[in-house]
Parts: structure tokens; C-alpha cells; sequence
């Protein structure tokens, strides 16, 4: 690898065809998810039609990078900017989470206590400030609130082993210890697919027998837009694991250059993060 | 460095693509920043078309033009397409332009997703103006898109949430370039505390986008399950509260004022010291207030929602916290004119446009800090004083920045120079019409003119209507700048390498126009504050 500091030329692609691909793709998804959601049939036609043509774009555009990487194109300077390029998004990732964590803040020790006050009593005179929240008029279906220590806690378990044999694998891959690598790698992914199992098993759950549902007020909605917005990108996660294992077996990777990796490494450990917090915040207290 | 014997085989080899896809595919970042400058004049044009739609109907009292539907959305439509379709792309424009030649980098860092920026706005772009045609018209909350007015409405206003999705993702990855490319990519020489203000603005900027769009994201995205998928956020009956969707909003909005302020900063810190022939006054406390303010926005969001209730605890908390951003804000405004204080200043059309900014900015920020009051706010929240206000810092702030910009280096850009007689009475003309289409606003404000209604009390027609005619006037003279792009691109003078005198960043040490790739090789230099560029060696271009 080139030092850094003496790397006179940095890799700038040749004109490439997917960005506008990428922009086509997401005025599908736009305009049909719009259209879908106001029950107009032909929104799922252009959410479909998007999704093919995104799928199409991050094949051909991850291809092309990966094509670059084996052909020796990154150096020390492109290595730095991907890796402040990965921070960086997954601080965007935080901030979007922070949105839904700070909604569930505001609901929990503003708005509800504030609904149950004295003032309130005229509006709403059955309201009880409680939490998880089964007064108030828009809440019409009785439910039952997720017990935190049944499956989530399993699920917790799951994903903090998925964070320790992925540390296990980026050891193997440093050491050329290539058994620890594929097999702690292999490991993440399997328990990755099981926590999403469970997670869906676990609304099956919740749905069907404790009627929880995201019309069920505060609780629920705050539950599942947290829960559900954390499972895609535990999906999404799983998914570039599953790339980098499948990478990993073609021997796309050395001890030295290996970022695609450690990218998928690092949006493992911010899922897993968000995780801890979501066990602690929505399910336990 | 074997600098020689490796640029035959450096990607850059190849000459310049030709055609339309030269455009599609481009990964050139002058070719993007073109693209990003063109669709922001556009937008540009489309939102002004709007304002005089509203201008046109505030002429008179009573209904002329427009049902109060569509005036709403007109309203809402003119301030999203101008925050999010021209004032913001013309700022990522110009760091894609100008940020690889001022601090000597080959390219943006990430050249084909800052392809995907920019192609993803024209696509939003349709979403927002597609929805002026769909079953109930586009959005119609205002810009601010509040609950419980956008948890209502039809489809234009889903359009416009994932409208605002793309627009985020845009904007996400722009300002990822913008961050990646300052921190990696400068030349040799080029330390943190030297560079060129405009480069502290972007980065600064840009972090600014990376921690507030997701949360714009996010509150959207609430918004759109209160309509579609049952949920309560923004409704009591469940637990939740319209107010939480200020208060998430106004995080994203306040940062948001900033975004659209610190790069017109930026600017400003350039064109001034090059024109009083002097050194940027003052550079180290220009870095240290430009983050300053940005730590502070973080803080003041809910001096936004003084009438919609808090505790006066949090009232003053906020208010205080307001005032405290004049601070920085008065150090920058200081050192601008402690730039100029005895410089050998000339007045070109780019420094009458960077003198108007401080002149009218100032205006914006002082009527600011009288807004940031909890008692006067009260009084004036959601009056034409708040337009007026606005205006002062978006319309003379923002977009004079960007037209000093654009006059600044349209010669590196083009290779020619712009009209000097039509760039100055531009200026005059946009400045004198300017102030008439908004000073009068403060007075309409003050006694009490409410904004977003199309029609108004009797006593109120004088103020509109020199109101309306300063901003068809200021519209109209807006065609002059295009004009003169468009003449001078073709038959303008051809401009040396420096044209101005006082320029010394690293952008004018190389030839008129820019080489399509410059610093292919990434140059050593010996630079100052501020950018001021010493001594330059090596830096290839092709």
C-alpha cells in the first residue's frame, strides 16, 4: 500500500451510468410509494418497477467498485476516504434514529404526563397518564405491552454473540487464520437471519395475541416504527455481511486491505448499539 | 515523486466525454457543480414564478387570482423549492466547483455518488411540481409541513414527503463528499487552519446537513404513518402531540437556517479581502464563530414555538440561547468590515453584491435578535415581520452571496469575463427592488399583518402594493443575470488567469478556464490563512 502521505494521485472513476440508474430508480420508488399508499394501483407497479431498477444499480455499481478494488485502484488516500465516508454515514444513521428515540422521549415525559394533568381532565376525563399508555380516545383496541424479558432478551443475547463472532472473523482475517474467519463470519450472518426470525415471530406475537398494533397509541407506535426501523437494518446489515462472505470466499480480501469488511463490521456494531438501546428504552423501562 | 511516469496510466488520461452523456454520466465535479448551479437557477425561476403568483395577490384586497387553497400552496411550494431546490443545490454547486481547485485536490472524493446527488434532485423535483396536479392540489401546510395540517390534506402532500426523503438523501451524500474530499483530499501545505473560509463553510456546513436531514427524514416519515399507517405521534387522542412535531421539525429547521448562511459566510470572506486588497481580518475567530454557530443552532429550535407553549423556564433558556448566536455572528460581521477598514477597496459587481450581503444581512440579523425577544415574538409570530425578516437573510443573505459567487468566479469558470456595466446594474437593480418588496413587510409586521392569507384588512393595501411592485420589478431583473451568463459564456471577453487583482487563493494560481482535470496531481504549497497562497509547485492539470 502507498503511504499516505506521499500518494500523489488519488482514483477518480471514468464516467459511470448507474448514478442517473440510482435516480431513475428512486423517482420510481417515490412517485409509487406515494401513489401506493393513497391505494392508487398504479403505486405498487412503480414501487416494483424501482426496486428492480435499484437491485439492477447495486449490482452493477458495487460490481464496479469491487472490479476497481481487486484491479489495485485504492490506495492509502482512497482506503481514508471510504473509511470517513462509512463515519460519516452511520452518523447520518444515528441522527435518523435519534428522531424516533427523541419522539419516544417527548411522548413519554412531556406529552402523556401532560394529557393526564389536571388541565386535561375537562378534554379527556378517563385518561391515565400511564405507560405503556391504554387510555385515550384514539386508542380503541385494548393490548398488552411486550415483556422485555422473553424474547427480547434472547434477542438481545443473539445480537451481542453476532458482534463477538464478527470480532472473532476480523481476527481471522488479520492473522490469515481462514477457518476463524469464514465460519465467525458465517456465524454473524446465521445469527443476523435468526434475530430477524425471532424479531418476526415476535410480532407475529404481538399482533395476534396481545392485539398490540402501531394504531395502538403512544406505546405502539413509538414500539414498532423503533423495532421496525432497527429489524431493516439488521436485514441490511445481514445482507453486506452476506456479500462480504461470499467476497470472503473468493478471496477478495488480505490482512491488509480489506475495508468492505470492516465497513460491514462497523454498521454491525451501530446496529447492535441501537439495539442496546431499544432493549433498554422501549422494552425494559 | 514519480509523478511523470504514472500519469499516463492515471484514470484522468481520458479526454472530455462529449453529448448528453457527458451530463448523465458525469463524475467530473465542474461538470456536477455545473449541472447542480443550472438546476438551482432553474428552481430558482419556478419558486419566483410562485412569489409572484403571491405577490400578485396580495396586490389588492380580496380575491384576484387564486382560491385560498391554492395560494397555500403556492406558499408552501415557493419556500420548499427555494430552501431545498435553489439556495441549498447552489451552495453544493459551488463547493463542487470551487472546493477541489482551492485546496488542490484532483476531484470530489466520492465522484460518482456526487453524480447521484445531483441526479436525485431533478426526480424530487418533479415530485414536489407533479403535485400541483394530483386530487387535492400539492402540499399546503407551509413549508414547515406542521401537524395537524399535513397529517391531513390529499396525496400532493405524500409527493412531498418522499419528495423530501430523496432531497435528504441527496443532500446526505453531497455533504459527505463535501466533509470526505476537505478532510482527505488537500494538497501538501493546505493545513486545516489555513484553508479558504468557503472550505470551513462547506465542511461546516455539511456536517450540519449530515446531523439534521435524518431527523427532517425521520419527522416526515411520522407524519406519513399519522396518515397512512394509524399511528398518534402528532395526535393527543393517542398520547401523542402536534407540538412534538415542531419541535423535531425546528431541530432540522434551525440548523437548516445556518446551512443556508454559513456558505454565503464563506463567500463573503473572500470576495471582501480580495476587493480592499487586504487579508481576510481576523481569520482564526472567523473559524472559531463559523463553529460556534453551529454548536449554538443546535440549541435555540424552540424560539420557533414561543406562542405554541413552554414553560418560561424554557422560554428564556431559549431566548437567551438565541441571542447568544449574534456573538459569532457579530464577530463575522466586524471582521468584514475590518477587511475593508483602510483597504484600497474597488467595487466590481462581485464586492457590491458582498457589500450589499453585510449591509442587508445585518438588517436580517438584527430584526433576528428582535424576534429572539419571547415578549416581542408573541406579538409578532407569523406576521409579515417574520417574512420580512427571512427575506433579509435568505434573499439578500443567501442568494446576494451566491450571485457575488457566481460574478466572482465566472471567469475561472468560463474562461470569460461577465459584463461589468449589466453585472453592476443588476446589482443596483436587484438591491433598490430588493428593499422595496420587503422593507415595507417590517411595518406590515408590526401592525399586524398575518402571513400565509390571501386576502387582508383594508389598511394594509398601501405597504403590498409597493410591496408586489418591488417584487415583480426584482423578479424581472433577475432575467438581466441570465442574460448576461448566457451572452458572456459565448461572446464574453476572454479573462486571463487572474482576473482580480487581490485573488490570491489556489483557485487563480491555475489557467482561465479551470482545466477540465486540474491538480490530476496534487500539489505542494505554502499557504497562509485564509487560503492565501504563497508559493506553489507541481499540480498537473489536463
Amino acid at each position: 500500500m502507498e503511504s499516505v502521505s506521499h500518494q500523489t494521485h488519488y482514483f477518480v472513476p471514468q464516467p459511470s451510468r448507474w448514478p442517473v440508474v440510482g435516480a431513475l430508480a428512486l423517482f420510481c420508488l417515490g412517485l409509487g410509494a406515494a401513489l401506493a399508499v393513497n391505494g392508487v394501483g398504479f403505486g405498487k407497479v412503480s414501487l416494483g418497477v424501482g426496486f428492480a431498477i435499484l437491485f439492477y444499480m447495486l449490482f452493477g455499481w458495487f460490481g464496479d467498485v469491487i472490479r476497481e478494488s481487486l484491479k489495485g485502484e485504492y490506495h492509502g488516500k482512497e482506503d481514508t476516504s471510504f473509511r470517513w465516508g462509512m463515519g460519516w454515514f452511520i452518523f447520518s444513521e444515528v441522527m435518523f434514529f435519534a428522531a424516533f428515540f427523541g419522539a419516544l422521549f417527548y411522548v413519554r415525559t412531556i406529552s402523556v404526563p401532560e394529557l393526564g394533568n389536571f388541565e386535561h381532565k375537562l378534554l379527556y376525563p378517563d385518561f391515565a397518564a400511564a405507560w405503556p399508555l391504554s387510555t385515550g380516545p384514539g386508542i380503541t383496541q385494548p393490548y398488552q405491552a411486550m415483556a422485555a424479558w422473553g424474547l427480547p432478551a434472547i434477542n438481545t443475547l443473539i445480537l451481542l454473540s453476532s458482534g463477538a463472532t464478527l470480532t472473532w472473523a476480523h481476527w481471522g482475517l488479520i492473522q490469515g487464520k481462514r477457518a476463524s474467519l469464514t465460519i465467525g463470519l458465517g456465524a454473524t450472518v446465521l445469527l443476523g437471519v435468526l434475530f430477524l426470525s425471532l424479531q418476526a415471530y415476535e410480532y407475529r406475537h404481538a399482533m395476534h395475541e396481545l392485539n398490540l398494533t402501531l394504531a395502538s397509541g403512544a406505546y405502539g407506535m413509538t414500539f414498532y416504527m423503533l423495532t421496525g426501523f432497527h429489524g431493516m437494518h439488521v436485514l441490511l446489515g445481514a445482507i453486506i455481511l452476506a456479500v462480504v462472505w461470499l467476497r470472503v470466499m473468493r478471496g477478495h480480501f488480505n490482512p491488509e486491505h480489506h475495508f468492505a469488511f470492516e465497513a460491514a463490521a462497523w454498521y454491525w456494531h451501530f446496529v447492535d448499539v441501537v439495539w442496546l438501546l431499544l432493549f433498554t428504552l422501549v422494552y425494559w423501562l | 515523486m514519480a509523478i511523470s511516469t504514472t500519469a499516463g496510466h492515471a484514470p484522468h488520461a481520458h479526454g472530455k466525454p462529449t453529448g448528453l452523456w457527458r451530463w448523465l454520466a458525469a463524475t467530473n465535479h465542474k461538470d456536477i457543480g455545473s449541472m447542480y448551479l443550472w438546476f438551482s437557477f432553474t428552481m430558482f425561476l419556478s419558486g419566483g414564478v410562485m412569489a409572484l403568483c403571491i405577490r400578485a395577490e396580495l396586490f389588492q384586497p380580496g380575491l384576484q387570482f387564486f382560491q385560498p387553497e391554492l395560494f397555500n400552496q403556492l406558499t408552501t411550494l415557493h419556500g420548499l423549492v427555494m430552501v431545498f431546490g435553489a439556495i441549498m443545490p447552489a451552495f453544493t454547486g459551488l463547493a463542487n466547483w470551487l472546493l477541489p481547485l482551492m485546496i488542490g485536490a484532483p476531484d470530489m472524493a466520492f465522484a460518482r455518488m456526487n453524480n447521484w446527488s445531483f441526479w436525485l434532485l431533478p426526480p424530487a423535483a418533479a415530485l414536489l411540481l407533479i403535485s400541483f396536479f394530483v386530487p387535492g392540489g400539492a402540499a399546503a401546510a407551509g413549508w414547515t409541513l406542521y401537524a395537524p395540517l399535513a397529517t391531513q390534506m390529499g396525496m400532493g402532500m405524500d409527493l412531498t414527503i418522499f419528495a423530501i426523503h430523496i432531497l435528504g438523501v441527496s443532500s446526505i451524500m453531497g455533504s459527505i463528499n463535501i466533509i470526505v474530499t476537505i478532510l482527505n483530499l488537500r494538497a501538501p501545505g493546505m493545513t486545516m487552519m489555513k484553508m479558504p473560509m468557503f472550505a470551513w463553510a462547506s465542511l461546516i456546513t455539511a456536517y450540519l446537513i449530515i446531523a439534521v436531514m435524518p431527523v427532517l427524514a425521520g419527522v416526515v416519515t411520522m407524519v406519513l404513518t399519522d396518515r397512512h399507517f394509524g399511528t398518534h405521534f402528532f395526535n393527543a387522542a393517542g398520547g401523542g402531540d402536534p407540538v412534538m412535531y415542531q419541535h423535531i421539525f425546528w431541530f432540522f429547521g434551525h440548523p437548516e437556517v445556518y446551512i443556508m448562511a454559513l456558505p454565503a459566510f464563506g463567500i463573503v470572506s473572500h470576495i471582501i479581502p480580495t476587493f480592499s486588497r487586504k487579508p481576510l481580518f481576523g481569520y482564526t475567530s472567523m473559524v472559531y464563530a463559523t463553529s460556534s454557530i453551529a454548536v449554538l443552532s443546535f440549541m435555540v429550535w424552540a424560539h420557533h414555538m414561543f406562542t405554541t407553549g413552554m414553560p418560561a423556564t424554557a422560554q428564556l433558556f431559549f431566548m437567551y440561547a438565541t441571542m447568544l448566536i449574534a456573538v459569532p455572528t457579530g464577530v463575522k460581521v466586524f471582521n468584514w468590515i475590518g477587511t475593508m477598514w483602510q483597504g484600497s477597496m474597488s467595487f466590481e459587481t462581485p464586492m457590491l453584491f458582498a457589500v450589499g450581503f453585510v449591509c442587508l444581512f445585518t438588517i436580517g440579523g438584527l430584526s433576528g435578535v428582535t424576534l429572539s425577544v419571547a415578549a416581542v415574538d408573541i406579538q409578532l409570530q407569523d406576521t409579515y415581520y417574520v417574512v420580512a425578516h427571512f427575506h433579509y437573510v435568505l434573499v439578500a443573505g443567501a442568494l446576494f452571496s451566491l450571485f457575488a459567487a457566481i460574478y466572482y468566479w465566472f471567469p475561472k469558470m468560463t474562461g470569460k469575463m461577465y459584463s461589468e456595466p449589466l453585472g453592476k446594474f443588476h446589482f443596483w437593480w436587484s438591491m433598490i427592488w430588493f428593499n422595496v418588496t420587503f422593507f415595507p413587510m417590517h411595518f406590515l409586521g408590526l401592525a399586524g399583518m398575518p402571513r400565509r392569507i390571501p386576502d387582508y384588512a383594508l389598511q394594509f393595501t398601501d405597504f403590498n402594493r409597493i410591496a408586489s411592485i418591488g417584487a415583480f420589478c426584482f423578479g424581472l431583473g433577475q432575467l438581466i443575470f441570465l442574460y448576461n451568463m448566457l451572452r458572456s459564456i459565448r461572446h464574453g471577453q476572454a479573462a486571463p488567469h487572474k482576473p482580480w487583482e487581490g485573488a490570491e487563493t489556489l483557485e487563480w494560481q491555475i489557467p482561465t478556464p479551470a482545466p477540465y482535470h486540474s491538480f490530476v496531481e496534487a500539489p505542494h504549497v505554502e499557504a497562509g490563512d485564509n487560503g492565501v497562497i504563497h508559493s506553489m509547485t507541481g499540480g498537473a492539470h489536463h
